[in-house]
């Protein structure tokens, strides 16, 4: 059970680091569309 | 005369027990209104699996051979062999959300990532009370508050508590609005809750509306391929709204397919409700650690709020943290609800809508990882 309990503790980590890291690459890539939707709105009301 | 009474006879105490569980069900989706639409079904499929000789189940007739059982099969083809009817849910669920309010403050992206915690401390937890591991996954995975990943998640790990993780999962989803007010009060002030955020939502163009499934199951699939099922599923559905030349097809997502589903997912896993699986300490412990998941999302949620707080000179609301589990829109309804009985002005809805779209992409990319991780040291 021990055994088990630390390799909870990895998976905890481990999943806690990956959901971070997927989520933080969403959040970059939404953030670069909406740069650049609004980039294209202003060249369009020029 | 003998055979009118055998069934009667044959009732165990465990199936009393059962058929008192599915009344409970079908009670909390009538008069509580807790997840009709599922709570029902399964509390009804609860009762006819657990008839004596059930038609519904595959018997062994005496001198006939194996008959098959309508609910068995259900399960047979629709979970075990393909998780069909879990996966195909999730087009229902993409058709039905707009990702719009988390595309306008992609800051609230982070929230659905901490409000996961509660999986993995659970995971600990049932790890800590003899579940092995490949179980105690199965179990910390009802933290993510969203049915279909819980079973589909479970099924893939071959856990034997399908049963209880569905309704536990279920249950606490409809329990939300009991569950996180305690929640958020252990870990937050008075002062803390009456934080008031502006909305500045950024624009959300068609195109980035389009692009935003295409790219979220590409990165997350690059990332987590175990989750590619769920995220693509939930990601098409999405795309069907969001095209603009798929209404119908849309509508019948959403509503049609989405409830027929539904329909069948509630009976089929009832299947995993026979007493001789079902009446057991387990299944209770299951439903304890259940709840903790539930609750340690709330808090992890919270928590990462206030530690961006403290690197923010525009403080966040700390209980927007909680609004990033995945049960929508409940979640952020709460949220709402709980703000305003502090400060009747004090708006965070569309804050708390879009940590809560967030939560649902996080928990599936959450169920994959958990799939892949735990694969891996079993």
């Amino acid at each position: 059970m021990w055994n088990n309990f630390l390799i909870s503790l990895e998976i905890m980590g481990k999943g806690m680091a990956g959901i971070f890291v997927v989520i933080g690459l969403l959040t970059l890539a939404v953030m670069v569309m909406g740069k650049f939707s609004g980039q294209n709105k202003e060249e369009e009301k020029k | 005369m003998e055979f009118l009474w055998e069934g009667l006879l044959q009732i165990t105490w465990q199936q009393v027990v059962m058929y008192l569980i599915g009344i409970l069900l079908i009670y909390l989706a009538i008069k509580k209104d807790y997840e009709p639409a599922l709570l029902l079904p399964m509390g009804f499929g609860a009762i006819l699996v657990n008839l004596p000789l059930s038609g519904v189940i595959n018997q062994n007739m005496e001198g006939i051979g194996v008959v098959n059982g309508i609910i068995e099969w259900l399960f047979d083809v629709g979970i075990e062999a393909s998780e069909a009817l879990p996966i195909l849910l999730f087009i229902g669920i993409g058709a039905m959300i707009d990702f719009g309010p988390l595309l306008s403050m992609p800051s609230m992206f982070l929230f659905g990532a901490g409000a996961q915690f509660g999986i993995f401390f659970a995971i600990s937890v049932a790890v800590l009370l003899g579940f092995d591991l490949k179980d105690a996954a199965s179990i910390g995975i009802i933290g993510a508050a969203d049915g279909p990943t819980s079973i589909l998640v479970s099924q893939i790990l071959h856990s034997k508590y399908v049963g209880a993780i569905a309704v536990a999962a279920y249950s606490y989803m409809a329990l939300v609005p009991i569950i996180q007010p305690f929640a958020i009060r252990l870990v937050t002030t008075k002062k803390e809750r009456k934080i008031r955020m502006d909305y500045t939502p950024g624009t959300v163009s068609k195109s980035m509306r389009i692009a935003f499934p295409i790219l979220t199951t590409f990165l997350v699939g690059l990332v987590s391929p175990q989750s590619v099922a769920l995220v693509g599923f939930l990601m098409f559905g999405n795309l069907i709204r969001e095209c603009g030349v798929l209404g119908t097809l849309s509508d019948t997502a959403q509503n049609v397919l989405a409830n027929l589903i539904t329909l069948l997912l509630g009976l089929t896993i009832s299947f995993s409700m026979r007493a001789e699986a079902f009446v057991n300490i387990d299944t209770l412990l299951i439903m304890l650690i259940g709840l903790i998941a539930f609750i340690f999302d709330s808090i992890g949620g919270v928590l990462l709020a206030k530690f961006l707080n403290l690197f923010r000179k525009k403080k966040i609301n700390p209980m927007i943290g909680a609004a990033g589990i995945s049960a929508f829109p409940m979640s952020a309804r709460v949220v709402q609800k709980m703000a305003l009985e502090e400060d009747s002005g004090n708006i965070i809805l569309m804050h708390a809508i879009g940590a809560n779209v967030s939560g649902q992409i996080a928990s599936v990319i959450a169920g994959g990882l958990i799939i892949g991780l735990v694969s891996a040291y079993l």
